[in-house]
């Protein structure tokens, strides 16, 4: 965390107090009063999981991971399912969260008549989402690994990526709210997620894409997301994950910087 | 603790507040009286160094919110206009996790946190959520939460506006505690009885710019007369009657539904009215207030 | 002023009994729609669209050259199409039927507006209810088209698959009013979506045949509305349906419907007259 907020530091981006934590420590005490939402966060992708891995498994059977390697279906699917688990949990927090604090309970207007100041709030955000990723990202792990579709330890490093994950959707998510202006505005992030979640090489392999059209695939955030997570379940690390990382990697640090700067504005006329 | 000069902040081509000069000095209450929309909140937000000015110079504590934002904020309170609480939390934790904004060690805040409900009498509802507490309620629980500082210099935007008479006494008698403790306060109202009991100092303020500066019975003296007599006719246009009464008094004004004539001596006019065989519905001899001032200095009403 | 006068004398017009009047809620409901549906072609249509492609003809290929070499002898894409008619039929009627409900009572007093004329509790869930059935149709219809265009669907019966599609939506709108009237905030919804709508999305026969799940959520799986719905959907364009399976789940179906209605009528008067 002191890392995200270092980090903001060095960038060109408005002003802070370097307390972002302090929010985080007002989300975990708000959420206390809603630990339903936390614990369903955690199923949705474990019943896509055994869902998609159990059920269609059967119908499937194995399947080539893209190097001849036949693996079972649940395998190829687990990692997919951690993935877009990262990146719904990030935009969730980060556009329908974020409005409704943002225009609704309008929290920042008094946290920022605070020391608080705009860089204070999307760190904290921010942390704040990646936070509660990681948890549902252990979680998710844990019952994977259970389940048997966890093949190697570099399983571990999938944590990491996870939250890699939430905080380039976070960013990108908190830069795009500042955009809204009504609830109906939430209609068209479900049309950039919900393509994304089902056609980046999620539920099958690229291969099953024409040659043409594959590059339209790999171009997506949630293609790289998947593709670092899959090769580190699987164990199938290579040169090939860094560039993976680093298109995510630019991808937060730019909405990160975008974000506190649109939240300057809005807040602060 | 504020001094202002030519402060202006413009939002495209309007000009919210035009060019004035502020000295707000330790331990006074100080107001900005003026209807909606003269540009009190704006000035108020700059103060609070939430809003950049857009011209002239603003020092705060003798600190420049441009660079300082921070450091000045750490030593105010805010009491904004409408209500912004923490609808997630707990009236306590309203106040708690407040506390930890500005940096307050958790044990700390939470002594504060007990002194704080107390003052604002909502000891018994710590542990309520925020959402049915009252109007009043919710105004006093932001008035104790921006206390948790222990600020210096508290601004309250409007801060009585919507709440009922009763709630109102009990908020202004909490304000004039802080000002005995020695706290500065600066307020905004458009309720003139407001300013009048709260006040030491004031503004007038109309269409961004100041038109009235003093105490408030410096203000009555200056722009108004002792007293003034408040005349309804039984007619839709009072103007006529004005005209056979202009005489009688140093000003009159005409409102709507009545006459204002203002005079050293309420009760003798009201005779002489009698003695012209003019025979008003209603009679109302009162002391010049706040209000009377601004109607001169403008031409209107504070509140429409 | 003049007119209100007039009526006032006698010629004010005589007003229906309670229940007769739903379609001026309904027509009330239409007017609102009538701003917004544009967001909702994204989440009533185009969603299920991509999970038709996605699933459909992406992981069907890998299904049809699975280990069974398709489902129950069809291809993949025929067996999901009408799994997903059902199903999005189902998520249509519970997004219809909770927030705009819990706003009607809450935020916007809607409700308490209509009460306020003659309409009564019946006009008021009724015209509502209706509305929402409109809201099923029109995406269900759009993805009947959708579906037989990129040959998901090959069989005249899909005419009959739209009317139950609504059906099976219809199943869960007047169950999930009583519930949405019931709540004091969204918290309930959130639990009513991840726990309840979403494992009978992945469970309840849509992507896969129940039978490949553990024999006590198979049993489950026949209890939920989703998995009758899906049934007659599926039986009708496969043309596979027999007549007493097909009046099997539509009466279940039907049975959902009314007890919902029932419930929901109580609720609302609960909550709206006191």
């Amino acid at each position: 965390m002191s890392a995200v907020s270092a980090l903001a530091r060095a960038l060109p981006i408005p002003a802070g107090a370097g307390m972002a934590r302090t929010l985080v420590e007002r989300n975990a005490r708000a959420f206390r009063h809603g630990w339903v939402t936390l614990v369903s966060g955690f199923f949705e992708p474990v019943l896509y999981l055994f869902s998609l891995g159990v059920g269609l498994g059967a119908l499937i059977g194995d399947i080539d991971a893209g190097d001849g390697r036949m693996i079972d279906y649940a395998a190829f699917v687990a990692p997919a399912m951690m993935a877009a688990a990262a990146m719904n949990g990030a935009v969730f927090d980060s556009t329908f969260n974020l409005f409704f604090k943002l225009k609704y309970a309008r929290l920042y207007d008094s946290v920022l008549a605070t020391p608080l100041g705009p860089r204070d709030v999307a760190v904290g955000e921010i942390t704040w989402a990646l936070l509660r990723g990681l948890l549902y990202s252990t979680a998710f792990l844990a019952v994977a690994a259970a389940a048997g579709v966890v093949g190697s330890w570099w399983a571990l490093l999938a944590l990491p990526a996870a939250s890699l994950i939430g905080l380039a959707f976070a960013a990108v998510g908190m830069t795009v709210t500042t955009y809204m202006r009504s609830w109906q505005d939430f209609d068209y992030v479900q049309l950039a997620l919900l393509p994304m979640f089902l056609f980046s090489a999620t539920f099958y392999p690229l291969s099953t894409y024409d040659e043409s059209i594959r590059w339209v695939v790999q171009i997506t955030p949630l293609y790289h997301g998947v593709a670092t997570i899959r090769d580190l379940m699987l164990g199938d690390v290579g040169w090939g994950i860094l560039g993976h990382v680093l298109y995510l990697t630019v991808m937060g640090l730019v909405g990160l910087v975008l974000a506190a700067r649109r939240i300057e504005r809005l807040l602060l006329r | 603790m504020i001094s202002a000069h030519q402060l202006t902040k413009r939002f495209g081509d309007f000009t919210a507040v035009d060019a004035i000069d502020v000295e707000v000095r330790r331990g006074e209450a100080f107001g900005f009286l003026g209807p909606n929309g003269a540009g009190k909140s704006s000035t108020m937000r700059m103060i609070g160094c939430v809003s950049p000015p857009s011209g002239g110079a603003l020092r705060i504590l003798g600190m420049d919110p441009a660079t300082d934002g921070p450091a000045i904020r750490g030593r105010l309170g805010v009491v904004p206009q409408r209500d912004s609480l923490d609808e997630e939390l707990t009236v306590r934790e309203n106040i708690l996790v407040y506390g930890r904004y500005f940096g307050m060690p958790r044990r700390v805040v939470n002594e504060k946190a007990d002194e704080l409900l107390e003052f604002a009498q909502l000891t018994e509802r710590a542990n309520s959520v925020v959402e049915p507490l009252s109007g009043g309620m919710k105004r006093r629980l932001t008035i104790a939460r921006s206390l948790v500082n222990d600020p210096e210099l508290l601004l309250l935007d409007e801060p009585t506006t919507g709440l009922d008479p009763q709630a109102r006494h009990v908020l202004w008698d909490r304000l004039f505690r802080l000002k005995r403790s020695g706290v500065t306060l600066v307020l905004t109202t458009h309720y003139m009885d407001e300013a009048e009991q709260l006040c030491d100092r004031l503004v007038v303020m109309d269409g961004g710019r100041i038109v009235a500066e003093g105490s408030p019975r410096e203000l009555i003296a200056l722009h108004s007369t002792r007293e003034v007599l408040e005349l309804r006719f039984p007619a839709d246009d009072h103007a006529p009657y004005a005209a056979k009464l202009t005489d009688l008094a140093q000003r009159v004004e005409v409102l709507p539904d009545r006459l204002l004539l203002y005079t050293e001596d309420g009760d003798a006019t009201a005779a002489a009215v009698h003695d012209r065989g003019l025979a008003p519905l209603s009679v109302l001899a009162r002391r010049s207030t706040l209000e009377d001032v601004f109607l001169h200095l403008t031409g209107r009403t504070l509140v429409d | 002023m003049s007119a209100a006068t007039t009526t006032a004398s006698g010629t004010r017009p005589a007003q229906p009994a309670e229940g007769r009047m739903a379609g001026r809620a309904f027509a009330f409901w239409l007017t609102d729609y009538r701003r917004v549906w544009r967001g909702t072609i994204i989440s009533g249509f185009l969603s299920p669209l991509f999970f038709l492609v996605a699933m459909g003809f992406g992981l069907g290929a890998l299904v049809d050259d699975g280990v069974a070499g398709g489902v129950r002898g069809l291809d993949y894409v025929q067996f999901i199409a009408p799994g997903i008619l059902a199903a999005q039929a189902m998520q249509t009627a519970v997004g219809e039927s909770t927030f705009p409900v819990m706003g009607a009572v809450k935020w916007h007093r809607l409700y308490d507006a209509m009460l306020a004329t003659p309409l009564g509790i019946a006009d008021i869930v009724l015209g509502h209810v209706a509305f929402v059935a409109m809201r099923i149709t029109i995406t269900s219809v759009a993805f009947a088209v959708v579906a037989v265009a990129l040959g998901a669907i090959g069989s005249w019966w899909v005419l009959l698959a739209v009317p139950a599609a609504v059906l099976t939506g219809l199943a869960f709108t007047t169950p999930v009013f009583a519930f949405s009237v019931s709540q004091d905030n969204d918290g309930g919804f959130n639990v009513l979506f991840r726990f309840i709508v979403m494992p009978m999305f992945l469970f309840s026969g849509t992507f896969f045949p129940v039978e490949q799940l553990p024999v006590a959520l198979e049993l489950v799986a026949w209890a939920t509305p989703l998995w009758h719905g899906v049934e007659l959907c599926r039986g009708l364009v496969t043309e596979t349906a027999t007549l007493a399976g097909s009046l099997g789940h539509a009466g279940y179906l039907t049975l959902w419907v009314a007890g919902g209605l029932w419930l929901a009528f109580a609720g609302f008067r609960k909550r709206l007259v006191t």
